[in-house]
């Protein structure tokens, strides 16, 4: 039988030693993605989603540091891995897609430079004509006209642009994209297009998709699996249908009712009580719990494992200590 | 008796192009950007309107001139009855107490180096409404409205000792310490987290009830703005398109822009199929508006007629208007 798994990241942990402490903004996650699979990454600003995706192109901005963990492309533990070795991978196997569009593009290079460069750098031996050839093709699978390779990027508008973005990230037909925020400074319109659009080509390339977003409903929408982040840690891991009819923690719960659905009238949203915890400082035991409302003795002083409730549907809270088994 | 606060009649706002020597020379006419282009609405007193759209359709311009922080080009502002469109002066600062507008990015809004409590109170001081103990007094108050509890530890935080919900809340309790009467709040939470974003619009949906407040409520998001309006205009390219009576208009979308523009929300439901965007191609540029009806070259369902006279807001049902010939 042909191993499935792509992606296998087991109990990583990544800090950024600030002057004014240690930020914890990953710790203690593990999953693991199949070929093909579509996961969310779902939580608010400083949840450490971000992070987490970057940890996966060995990108950790400084001064994060990963201090724990495995990640593991098809059975490669990148983090042993040399610079050199990691540019190989970088692209070809696992490709980045950032949120701000207008300035992830080169303003002074065209659109066709982007896509030569990044060809010829990990296929040296292709001509320049083959893989401008390559990248009219790209171009027009985004629905861009293959003319418009010579233009720079002010010449295209956000949305184009976010497309370009997606474009070179698929250009080397990587196993996995890694969209990161990719539609937030977009319009409503544009952002379905654009998702649209990355849901199709994800099927056409046969890629694996994490997408990293805040917004709930983008990632119910579009992602077969869902890890609900919350102050760095899994909060919560199930498929989309699960997480949506059978919330388990508190957190995603709260998340849920806090979301507006356009297709409901008479809906009552409630809020989530307090704000994210300081990082710097978060809390002790369960991170949640100041702002829990099932919050026991026990969350304030010990943190709690992942639990399986069922069907490899895992949530990080003591209220599921009884019914769950210890995943760890 | 439903009395109208604000009535807004053919707002026009044009903004000059800037342009080099060069092309000012050879240039026959000027061209402008028409932020706003003839607006007619009206808001009754106690009411959440919407104005929404997408970027650049002019939603944010129009509070603005509401407000009168920008002039308008041409067209009338009318508030409590007066056309205030041409106030200056005194008879200015004694409008704004009455009117007040919250901003998008509580991080720019709030001046860095004012503590909160000088910044909350610092309407007080220029409408000269209240001194010393007495304005330290209304301004916990207001704090303590806004959920910013213990007051007395807020009072002297800086800005940026705050997250972004807790500048919001600072925001709001500056626009409501005035006691006005009407509030613009420009896409209040968009830059607000998820799980914060409820207890802003609960906040201002109390306020509304106690203090009797009236809202023009500007967002991008129709699922915030089914939430939390009691009548929507949806705007395109400077026009409004279609608005009416929030049910109604969900219920029953009539202009191809506004059913394109539902079709697109993302529903937080996994099992619910997407539905098809029937809309091609970007918003066109404010500066070369289409002939006729603006939305046309985007538009399926056109008709000759729709490329040479622009439709106007016509009435399909009660309180549901829509500029669009096909209704």
């Amino acid at each position: 039988m042909v191993k499935l798994t792509l992606l296998e990241i087991d109990s990583l942990a990544i800090n950024y030693p600030t002057s004014s402490g240690v930020v914890r903004a990953v710790e203690d996650v593990s999953f693991s993605l199949n070929k093909g699979e579509t996961l969310g990454l779902a939580g608010e600003s400083g949840s450490g989603k971000s992070t987490l995706g970057l940890s996966i192109m060995r990108l950790v901005p400084y001064p994060g540091v990963i201090v724990n963990g495995h990640i593991k492309i098809d059975e490669t533990d990148i983090l042993r891995l040399s610079e050199q070795e990691m540019r190989l991978i970088r692209g070809r196997k696992v490709a980045y897609i950032f949120q701000d569009p207008m300035t992830s593009l080169n303003p002074v290079k065209r659109i066709s430079a982007h896509f030569v460069e990044l060809i010829r750098t990990h296929e040296p031996k292709t001509p320049n004509k083959e893989a401008l050839e390559r990248a009219k093709t790209v171009l027009k699978n985004l629905g861009i006209l293959p003319e418009r390779i010579n233009d720079y990027p002010h010449q295209f508008s956000g949305g184009m642009r976010q497309r370009i973005m997606i474009g070179l990230a698929i250009a080397l037909n990587p196993d996995l994209v890694i969209a990161d925020e990719p539609t937030t400074a977009l319009d409503v319109i544009v952002q379905a297009k654009i998702l649209d659009l990355l849901e199709n080509l994800r099927k056409i390339y046969r890629m694996a998709l994490i997408l990293i977003s805040h917004d709930l409903s983008i990632i119910l929408e579009r992602c077969d699996r869902i890890i609900v982040m919350y102050a760095g840690h899994m909060a919560e891991y199930a498929t989309s249908l699960e997480l949506q009819k059978a919330p388990k923690h508190p957190y995603t719960e709260g998340l849920l009712r806090s979301i507006p659905n356009i297709e409901l009238s008479d809906q009552k949203l409630s809020a989530i009580p307090g704000s994210p915890p300081n990082m710097l400082d978060p809390p002790k035991g369960c991170p949640f719990w100041p702002r829990c409302p099932y919050a026991m003795e026990i969350c304030r002083v010990k943190e709690p494992s992942l639990i399986d409730v069922g069907h490899n549907h895992l949530v990080k809270c003591f209220l599921y200590y009884k019914q769950g088994v210890n995943v760890e | 008796m439903l009395s109208e606060i604000i009535k807004v009649e053919h707002l026009k706002k044009y903004f000059p192009v800037q342009k080099s020597f060069l092309e000012q020379l050879f240039a026959r006419k000027m061209s402008y950007v028409k932020a706003v282009d003839d607006v007619t609405f009206s808001i009754n007193k106690g009411e959440i309107f919407t104005l929404a759209g997408e970027s650049g359709c002019g939603k944010t311009t129009t509070g603005r001139l509401i407000v009168r922080l920008l002039k308008p080009t041409s067209g009338n502002i009318y508030f409590n009855g007066p056309d205030i469109t041409e106030f200056r002066g005194e008879k200015l600062r004694l409008l704004r107490r009455k009117m007040q507008i919250i901003f998008q990015d509580p991080y720019a809004s709030l001046n860095p180096r004012m503590k909160v409590g000088s910044a909350v109170g610092h309407p007080l001081e220029i409408h000269g409404l209240a001194k010393g103990e007495e304005k330290k007094k209304l301004v916990l108050d207001a704090l303590n409205e806004v959920g910013l509890t213990p007051p007395e530890q807020f009072f002297n935080l800086y800005p940026h000792q705050l997250s972004g919900g807790q500048r919001q809340r600072v925001a709001l309790a500056r626009s409501i310490i005035l006691k006005p009467e009407f509030i613009v709040a420009d896409e209040p939470v968009s830059m607000i987290d998820v799980s914060l974003r409820t207890t802003i619009i609960d906040l201002m949906l109390n306020f509304r009830k106690e203090l009797r407040l009236t809202y023009l409520f500007i967002t991008h998001d129709l699922a915030i703005a089914k939430y939390i309006s009691d009548r929507i205009a949806i705007m395109y390219l400077g026009k409004i398109i279609e608005m009416g009576n929030k049910e109604r208009l969900f219920l029953n979308p009539a202009h191809p822009y506004t059913r394109a523009l539902l079709s697109a929300i993302p529903v937080p439901d996994a099992e619910r199929g997407r539905r098809k965007i029937g809309l091609k191609g970007e918003v066109p540029s404010a500066i070369n508006i289409p002939i006729g009806c603006r939305f046309h070259p985007r538009c399926r369902n056109k008709k000759a007629e729709c490329t040479q006279k622009e439709p106007q807001l016509i009435e399909i049902e009660k309180d549901h208007q829509v500029a669009c010939y096909f209704n």
